[in-house]
């Protein structure tokens, strides 16, 4: 078992190392000028440096992050449920969703920063906004295609409409949410950094924009390490419950 | 007897994308209570069709429907169906989607689970109980969904193709086992009402006391027959002259061909 997922995973670390050392190699060869592109070493340098609170900047954003993914994802579930519980909801709901939707959603970030003030909360909002909407669609998916079969079995039983949703419509709808919350999860982050670039004093997305302007690049470099990471931890974690709440559908969606 | 099932020209047209497609006309059938029913005709007749608006859970378009007294309008009480795809819940467990229907009625399903266990037990199951359904072979998912359609201990089984899936000898197995269900030993009272679907002509001689053949679109009745073999049946049921008449009967029923015609006809029927 562990020998065989060594072997799944050596292909991908070997050319990570091999990319690592090729990069090393071509900053040191052409003597790139370090604010430009800074060698692996210098960006390892960075990430441990004590010049920067790096711990500090990390529980911002992480905290953005993941508050955006929460609002995302229980509103998505909470909005895409209401759409498909009643026809006249979701009628009433859709085309506004899908208006909101077609926003280019990071314009709207200094609104969000002139209506909350500067924080982590308008960041949030941000993140949530980007990916709500997968949420929305896949759950409404989720809860509707569904074998109509499964819904006589409701029927036969004469199950009321909740017990319906509860035992086949909602399990059955699993998939589809988990799998939009993946792509949710990368949203998240994106919305958390795009709120730091526009007004922030902490943050990883702050660290590269001051990074940049002091023109420390192996800082920002650092910034995005950790925010690769921050980010990894996120989706895995969506990965993890993923296989916990629908184990069954392993292997048919990814 | 009192009649369960009065069907009375029922027709059934599906409104589709491309057009209108009328599956049933001019149905009519009264099934006694405690009668064992099947209906035999030819794929895309109308069996499943007809399975369904019985059941309340789709609408006829003319005629009318009575279960149990009462016209049908909605889905009828008190009912076990088995439909012609096993229809398992793939997140349930072998063991939950037998209890599915205690869930769903409202009843606590704790009380049930000695009565699934039993069930899957008599369907060569209970090793399973804990699997869930894509673990399961087709037939023992029919199976599973056999014993879902019992739980709740029906008065009318609906059972669409419940052992098509199933390789001979299981299906013989089944056969007796069903008949045990519906109640063949017991006498003619208390006995359950089955309304079932096959393809397989012995299946439905051997089970039934009489047997519907149907025609081709639009599904109608071609000929209702009785099956006056002795119960309770048992194997040797199989090997007497009068089932391999009803079934060359049947035979001849589906296919138009004139009975005593060359060549032998029961030979390759399933
Ligand atoms: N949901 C549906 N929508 C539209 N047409 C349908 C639908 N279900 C069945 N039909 C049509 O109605 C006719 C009868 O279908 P039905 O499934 O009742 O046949 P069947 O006798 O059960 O066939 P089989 O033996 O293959 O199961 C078919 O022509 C089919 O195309
Ligand atoms: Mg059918």
């Amino acid at each position: 078992m562990i020998k065989r997922k060594f072997f799944e995973w050596l292909p991908a670390s070997l050319m990570f190392l091999g990319l690592l050392v090729l990069w090393q190699l071509a900053v040191s060869g052409l003597g790139l000028r370090e604010y430009i592109l800074p060698s692996p070493a210098a960006v390892a340098h960075a990430l441990f440096s004590s010049e920067i609170n790096w711990t500090g900047h990390i529980i911002v954003t992480g905290t953005a992050i993941l508050g955006a993914f929460l609002i995302a994802a229980i509103g998505g579930i909470a909005l895409g449920t209401l759409t498909a519980w009643s026809t006249v909801m979701g009628r009433a709901l859709m085309p506004f969703l899908v208006f909101v939707n077609t926003l280019p959603k990071v314009a709207v970030a200094p609104l969000f920063l002139l209506w909350f003030g500067y924080g982590i909360f308008p960041n949030m909002l941000i993140g949530a906004l980007i990916g709500f909407f997968p949420v929305v669609i896949n759950t409404a998916v989720g809860l509707t295609q569904i074998d109509e079969d499964m819904l006589d079995l409701g029927r036969v039983f004469n199950a009321p409409k909740w017990k319906v949703f509860a035992k086949i419509r909602i399990p059955n709808a699993y998939p589809y949410i988990l799998s939009a919350l993946k792509v949710t999860a990368t949203a998240a982050v994106v919305g958390a950094i795009v709120g730091e670039f526009v007004a922030s004093q902490s943050g990883l997305g702050y660290v590269i924009i001051t990074s940049q302007s002091s023109l420390n690049t192996p800082l920002a470099f650092g910034a995005l390490v950790w925010i690769s990471i921050l980010g990894l931890a996120l989706y895995g974690a969506v990965a993890v419950l993923s296989r916990v709440l629908a184990p069954w559908a392993e292997g048919q969606e990814n | 007897m009192k009649n369960i099932i009065e069907l009375d020209q029922v027709g059934m047209v599906y409104e589709t994308g491309s057009g209108p497609v009328e599956a049933l006309r001019d149905i009519n059938l009264a099934v006694g209570e405690g009668e064992f029913i099947s209906l035999v005709g030819p794929s895309g007749c109308g069996k499943s069709t007809l399975l369904r608006v019985v059941a309340g859970l789709r609408p006829m378009t003319s005629g009318s429907v009575i279960v149990g007294g009462v016209p049908v309008t909605k889905p009828i009480p008190k009912v076990g169906m088995v439909f012609q795809a096993a229809v398992l819940l793939k997140w349930r467990s072998i063991l939950d989607n037998v209890l599915l229907p205690a869930e769903l009625a409202g009843l606590n399903a704790r009380d049930y689970r000695t009565r699934a266990h039993e069930l899957l037990e008599l369907v060569g199951l209970s090793d399973f109980s804990g699997k869930r359904p894509n673990e399961l072979s087709g037939g023992m998912q029919q199976r599973v969904a056999l014993c879902r359609a019992l739980l709740l201990d029906p008065p009318l089984l609906l059972m669409d193709e419940p052992f098509g899936a199933l390789d001979a000898m299981t299906r013989d197995d089944m056969n007796l086992e069903l008949l045990r269900v519906w109640g063949e030993t017991g006498g003619s009272e208390g006995r359950k009402t089955i309304l079932f679907v096959t393809h397989s002509i012995p299946e439905a001689v051997f089970l039934s006391d009489r047997v519907v053949v149907m025609s081709p679109r639009p599904g109608r009745v071609a000929e209702v027959l009785d099956i006056n073999l002795p119960r309770p049946r048992s194997v040797e049921t199989r090997a007497s002259a009068e089932f391999g008449k009803y079934s060359l009967d049947i035979y001849d029923l589906l296919t138009g061909r004139q009975s005593g015609e060359s060549g032998s006809a029961l030979q390759g029927l399933g």
